[in-house]
């Protein structure tokens, strides 16, 4: 579905991204994970065609410096880490952007479908009670959820969730995670996720980039990739002892 | 359901027939009520009368009906065109910006325009059978170069385009293209006293000439940007969103910035500099509906026409006999105005 191929992004000498390569296909969920300052969102922004590149980026076998952005949208969307507004649009007006890509000309109006689409996002995302609250009015956790929204209703085949449980409380991350697990199920799906919480990593990913100062350290199955080996090289410590002294805690 | 359009009420975003009309009244009011009002008031009767004697072919009788049909009516229609035209462009640029306190006159894109006026004055600048075409078309061109040159400075400046940088440049440009005007105005010899005059900015004069000038931009300009509702909805919501919900951003950039330049040019070719039209209409309309484009740009263009022509009486009756410069009272507002956005929204954040 999506194939990376030695992509590097670069701010003057510094190599923020430094020759990644890696593949998803339908059905996988990858996490991207590592320290800070490992390029992690800017990997997945190049792949968004929001920050300059080089190397290649191919979606459903097509460059996609070949999409026009309506259509490219309607392939891949993208949750961002974090969100202001300017102005005090209603929850509602968020998420009916999503149906952007899908709108006709300049004069059609939305159809039944995007309704529905914009209702159904809504409902799974727990904010039809909010839709017709300024989202200047909303806690960051409750921001997060209606761009959440926002990408459900843009129904994209590839999600890309940068940080997706930034600002979510335990309940919401438990809800959000699962929610995007159920949309996997369906055909010609797949969903690359940004995340910081390893146990989450193992938890939900089918697959797993560890990255390391701009390159990838480990690449595969998520067993695989974080295993205790590239864990110990990338982190310098003892993640998994870590890891479990935590859990020890509610024992 | 298939292709049937989709129609709950409560999620129109537009105005509704009912509300357009609603708005165009009160404009009307508000036009009949600034053409029989002014240094000599006639009677609404008799100003109807004029107006349907005029349409009717007959020749006015009498001074009232004179000065309606040939200074109030063009007067006060190029007025409503110019408020409609600068608080529209004021309203776009805001939203593209995601700026409150975007307009021409704190970005510098009028005072770009006046630039290139008062070039296409003093080297008599013309399009042949077009008068008054060669001014215009530099304020066009001008305008838009200038709004290119902040944008592009501001964005090496502060990637953010944050408030505060992009009103910082705005200013300097504007002293910048207003030493500009004095060095051409020192050079030009015997045109001095035309650009003296133009640069003074007055729609008193106003032609039935101008208004067709600024209907046309504003039926053209106007309805690219009302068309582009959505695409600037998305803007003002963030410029990383909008690309991610699939906007071309490059093309919706080039398209709203050339008619906002192109009705700031052709306003300020006609009348003159009048600051801050854009900037207090468009916030205040905000209040009332929202920052949902598809309602904020045309009730901002009713809004601006109704505030540009009370403004303009103001100027006519406020010294009687003598008029101030329309200019004057618009900026008395907006200053106070702009003072309370930049204070509130620092407030916020």
């Amino acid at each position: 579905m999506l194939q990376v191929e030695n992509l590097a992004v670069r701010y003057g000498a510094l190599a923020v991204v430094d020759g990644v390569s890696f593949t998803v296909e339908e059905g996988q969920w990858l996490m991207i994970v590592g320290p800070n300052g490992a390029g992690k969102s800017t990997l997945v922004d190049a792949v968004t065609r929001g920050a300059a590149y080089t190397g290649m980026v191919r979606f459903r076998g097509r460059d996609t410096a070949d999409y026009r952005p309506a259509e490219l949208a309607r392939g891949m969307g993208m949750l961002m880490q974090s969100h202001s507004v300017g102005y005090s649009f209603t929850v509602e007006e968020v998420v009916r952007l999503g149906r952007y890509a899908w709108s006709g000309g300049l004069f059609s109006g939305l159809t039944d479908e995007d309704g529905e689409k914009i209702d159904a996002a809504l409902a799974a995302t727990g904010l039809e009670a909010l839709r017709n609250q300024s989202v200047l009015t909303l806690s960051g956790g409750e921001l997060q959820r209606t761009f959440l929204a926002q990408l459900l209703a843009q129904d994209p085949g590839l999600l890309i969730l940068d940080e997706p449980s930034n600002h979510l409380d335990l309940v919401y991350q438990k809800q959000v995670f699962g929610l995007i697990r159920d949309w996997l199920k369906a055909p010609g799906r797949a969903v690359i996720s940004v995340v910081h919480d390893l146990s989450l990593a193992r938890a939900f990913g089918t697959h797993a980039l560890l990255m390391n100062r701009g390159k990838a350290a480990a690449l595969g199955p998520v067993a695989e990739a974080l295993s205790d080996g590239y864990l110990a090289a990338v982190y310098g410590m003892d993640v998994r002892g870590w890891m479990r002294e935590m859990l020890g805690q509610w024992d | 359901m298939n292709g049937a359009k989709w129609k709950r009420p409560q999620r129109g975003e537009g105005f509704r027939p009912a509300e357009y009309l609603l708005l165009a009244l009160i404009t009307l009011a508000v036009a009949l009520f600034c053409v029989c009002v002014g240094s000599v008031t006639v009677p609404l009767g008799d100003t109807l009368n004029a107006i349907e004697g005029a349409l009717a072919g007959r020749d006015g009788a009498g001074t009232a009906a004179a000065i309606i049909i040939s200074v109030r009516i063009p007067r006060v229609l190029c007025v409503a065109l110019t408020g409609a035209a600068l608080s529209l462009s004021g309203g776009a640029m805001q939203g593209l910006l995601r700026n409150p306190l975007a307009d021409g006159s704190t970005l510098g894109v009028s005072s770009g325009a006046s630039l290139g006026a008062v070039l296409a004055i003093a080297f008599g600048v013309s399009i042949p059978g077009l008068t008054g075409g060669g001014t215009t078309v530099m304020a066009m061109v001008f305008a838009f170069l200038s709004l290119l040159l902040i944008l592009s400075l501001a964005h090496r400046l502060d990637y953010s385009l944050s408030t505060n940088t992009i009103i910082l440049i705005g200013v300097v440009f504007s002293m910048f293209a207003n030493s500009m005007i004095s060095l051409v105005a020192a050079f030009a010899g015997d045109r001095v006293k035309t650009i003296l005059f133009w640069t003074m900015g007055s729609l008193a004069g106003a032609s039935y000439g101008n208004v067709l000038t600024v209907a046309c931009a504003l039926a053209v300009c106007g309805s690219v940007l009302l068309l582009h509702a959505r695409e600037l909805n998305a803007f003002a919501i963030g410029e990383d969103n909008a690309r991610h919900v699939g906007i071309d951003l490059r093309r919706v950039k080039l398209v709203v910035l050339i008619s906002v330049s192109a009705l700031i040019g052709v306003c300020v070719s006609i009348g003159g500099t009048i600051s801050f039209v854009g900037l207090v209409i468009p916030h205040m309309t905000r209040m009332l509906t929202g920052p949902n484009h598809r309602r904020l740009l045309p009730a901002s263009m009713f809004g601006g026409a109704v505030f540009l022509m009370l403004a303009d009486l103001l100027s006519r009756v406020i010294v009687r006999p003598m008029e101030l410069p329309i200019g004057v009272v618009t900026s008395i507002v907006g200053s106070v105005v702009f003072v309370y956005i930049f204070y509130s929204t620092r407030r916020v954040r």
